[in-house]
């Protein structure tokens, strides 16, 4: 058995509000290998922020743990860089001095720093923005430094909670190429949530369906696709049909 | 600029299409030019006509002659010292006090819980009301002058500081978490600059505020400042210096808000980048 990176053992999580305990995740087990590239998927509602969430320390489980590396998550910690939907970044800070965060916090010397920050600004395009602040960018250049500053810190796991769910429909899918031709360079373990199937099958390794409300695990679909993928290839078009298949018959259950 | 059509407005907001600077300098001091000659021309009116003592309405360069004439008398700059050092105390351990207090309790629910209730109690009463018990308290010394402004001008700063800390975005606190942050970390990299502008919000409305009351206590039992200079024209009816001296007050408190400016543009560049 390959290290495994992320094991997830009987985890549940509930929400109380107004007195009422409503569950959002049931009994899940997951084991993420090294290096893996795993999409959550499911209808809204089924948990699988709440899943990441917990991963990334913010909220405790229930039920069960969660182990990185074979130790039990307690909370947010730098091996587990994290991308936002809504991109978080800095607003006082400048594209560099964002990207610069973490190896601030790390104490790196100044000339790594500027190396560091250099090399993950190139590689997500941003070079020529580097002095800009957040209030400049668009939201798709807003989530390249964000995912630039989840890699400087240079994290073995990266949670992405929808990163590219508030993109334009194009801005989406040139991110999309991105992010695969970086984890290429990167090679990390990758925790991606999506409620879209085409983005799903176009980056994981491995695709996990949830059920609707509480999330369960439905199914894991292994995507055996080559690394560089064809949105237009018939077995991609395959997986998305059997997949969006799948996530159908949860989003029917929501509204019977 | 009256703004006329919805496109203009969906273009610059209801400010307007902003003046190149040297356009807006020169209406600025064309309105304060005009001011002065409508001042000057009552004044000069009143002279000539008398409908009643000339004394009561002193044209500008009556005005301007009387602080000249404390000016070269060397007495001026002691006045305006006096006003300029209570204040800058005053105010400076106020900021400090308020700031350092705010930022406790905006992070610590239970610091919050002590010293809010109390705040809310003491703030709406007028600063004013309480000068009378500082007075017997601390007596009509320095001492009661700047610690007067220290508490009057302390609750607008606390109350901005301890809400840009309430009103932090939680997600950045995560963000930071995740990049390997611990709790100084986030204090001073998160916490600190996302609170910082309402913190300078509430520096501006200090040094506004620490104008305004210092001029009372100046008032009462006070040999120097501004405030001693108009209480001692009404004693002895000189008008030209009680209208001096409040000109001084205006032009200092307008320095002062626009010392604060100046560090908010800078400090705050991020906001309004280029």
């Amino acid at each position: 058995m390959t290290a495994m990176a992320i094991q997830v053992r009987g985890l549940s999580r509930s929400f109380v509000a107004g007195g009422r305990t409503t569950p959002a995740l049931l009994d899940i087990d997951l084991d993420i290998a090294d290096r893996e590239f795993v999409c959550l998927l499911g209808p809204s509602g089924c948990g699988k922020s709440t899943l990441l969430n917990v991963v990334a320390g913010f909220l405790r489980p229930s039920a069960g743990e969660v182990l990185v590396n074979g130790r039990p998550v307690t909370g947010p910690g730098a091996d587990r860089g994290v991308v936002f939907q809504e991109y978080v970044l800095f607003p006082w800070l400048t594209v560099a001095g964002n990207v610069e965060f973490g190896l601030r916090l790390q104490g790196a010397p100044s000339d790594d720093r500027r190396r560091t920050v250099a090399r993950y600004l190139e590689l997500v395009g941003l070079t020529a923005h580097a002095a800009k602040f957040p209030v400049q960018l668009s939201g798709g250049m807003k989530q390249r430094v964000a995912i630039a500053r989840a890699l400087a810190n240079n994290p073995a796991i990266i949670l992405m909670d929808e990163p590219f769910g508030a993109l334009d429909a194009q801005t989406r899918e040139v991110l999309q190429d991105e992010l695969g031709r970086i984890q290429r360079v990167e090679h990390k373990t990758v925790l991606f949530v999506t409620h879209s199937i085409r983005e799903a099958v176009y980056l994981a390794d491995r695709v996990v369906v949830m059920t609707s409300a509480p999330g369960r695990i439905k199914q894991v679909v292994a995507i055996k696709l080559p690394d560089i993928r064809d949105r237009f290839a018939p077995e991609f078009t395959q997986y998305e049909s059997e997949i969006t298949r799948m996530v159908k018959e949860e989003v029917a259950k929501v509204h019977e | 600029m009256l703004l006329t059509s919805v496109p203009a407005m969906m273009e610059w907001g209801l400010h307007g299409e902003p003046l190149p600077p040297a356009r807006a300098l020169r209406w600025r001091l064309a309105a304060l030019l005009v001011f002065v000659l409508l001042w000057s021309f009552a004044g000069g009116l009143v002279q000539l006509t008398r409908p009643f003592n000339p004394l009561f309405l002193p044209a500008p360069w009556v005005v301007l002659g009387a602080m000249v004439e404390l000016a070269t008398k060397g007495q001026l700059w002691q006045h305006v010292g006096a006003t300029l050092e209570r204040v800058v105390i005053g105010f400076a351990a106020a900021a400090v006090l308020a700031v350092a207090l705010g930022l406790l309790a905006g992070q610590l629910r239970l610091v919050r819980n002590v010293v809010e209730p109390v705040v809310e109690l003491l703030r709406p009463i007028p600063p004013l009301a309480v000068l009378p018990m500082f007075i017997v308290w601390v007596g009509i010394g320095e001492g009661s002058k700047i610690g007067f402004i220290t508490y009057a001008t302390f609750f607008p700063m606390f109350v901005t500081t301890v809400h840009g800390v309430t009103q932090l975005d939680v997600r950045l606190l995560r963000a930071a978490q995740s990049l390997g942050a611990g709790r100084s970390a986030l204090f001073f990299r998160v916490i600190l600059p996302a609170a910082l502008p309402e913190i300078l919000t509430g520096l501006r409305l200090g040094v506004a505020l620490a104008f305004f009351v210092i001029v009372i206590s100046e008032f009462i039992g006070a040999e120097q400042g501004l405030g001693y200079l108009i209480n001692d024209g009404r004693n002895f009816f000189l008008v030209p210096q009680m209208l001096g001296a409040a000109v001084l007050l205006g032009l200092l408190g307008y320095a002062g808000n626009a010392a604060v400016r100046l560090l908010e543009r800078r400090v705050l560049r991020w906001q309004r980048p280029r």
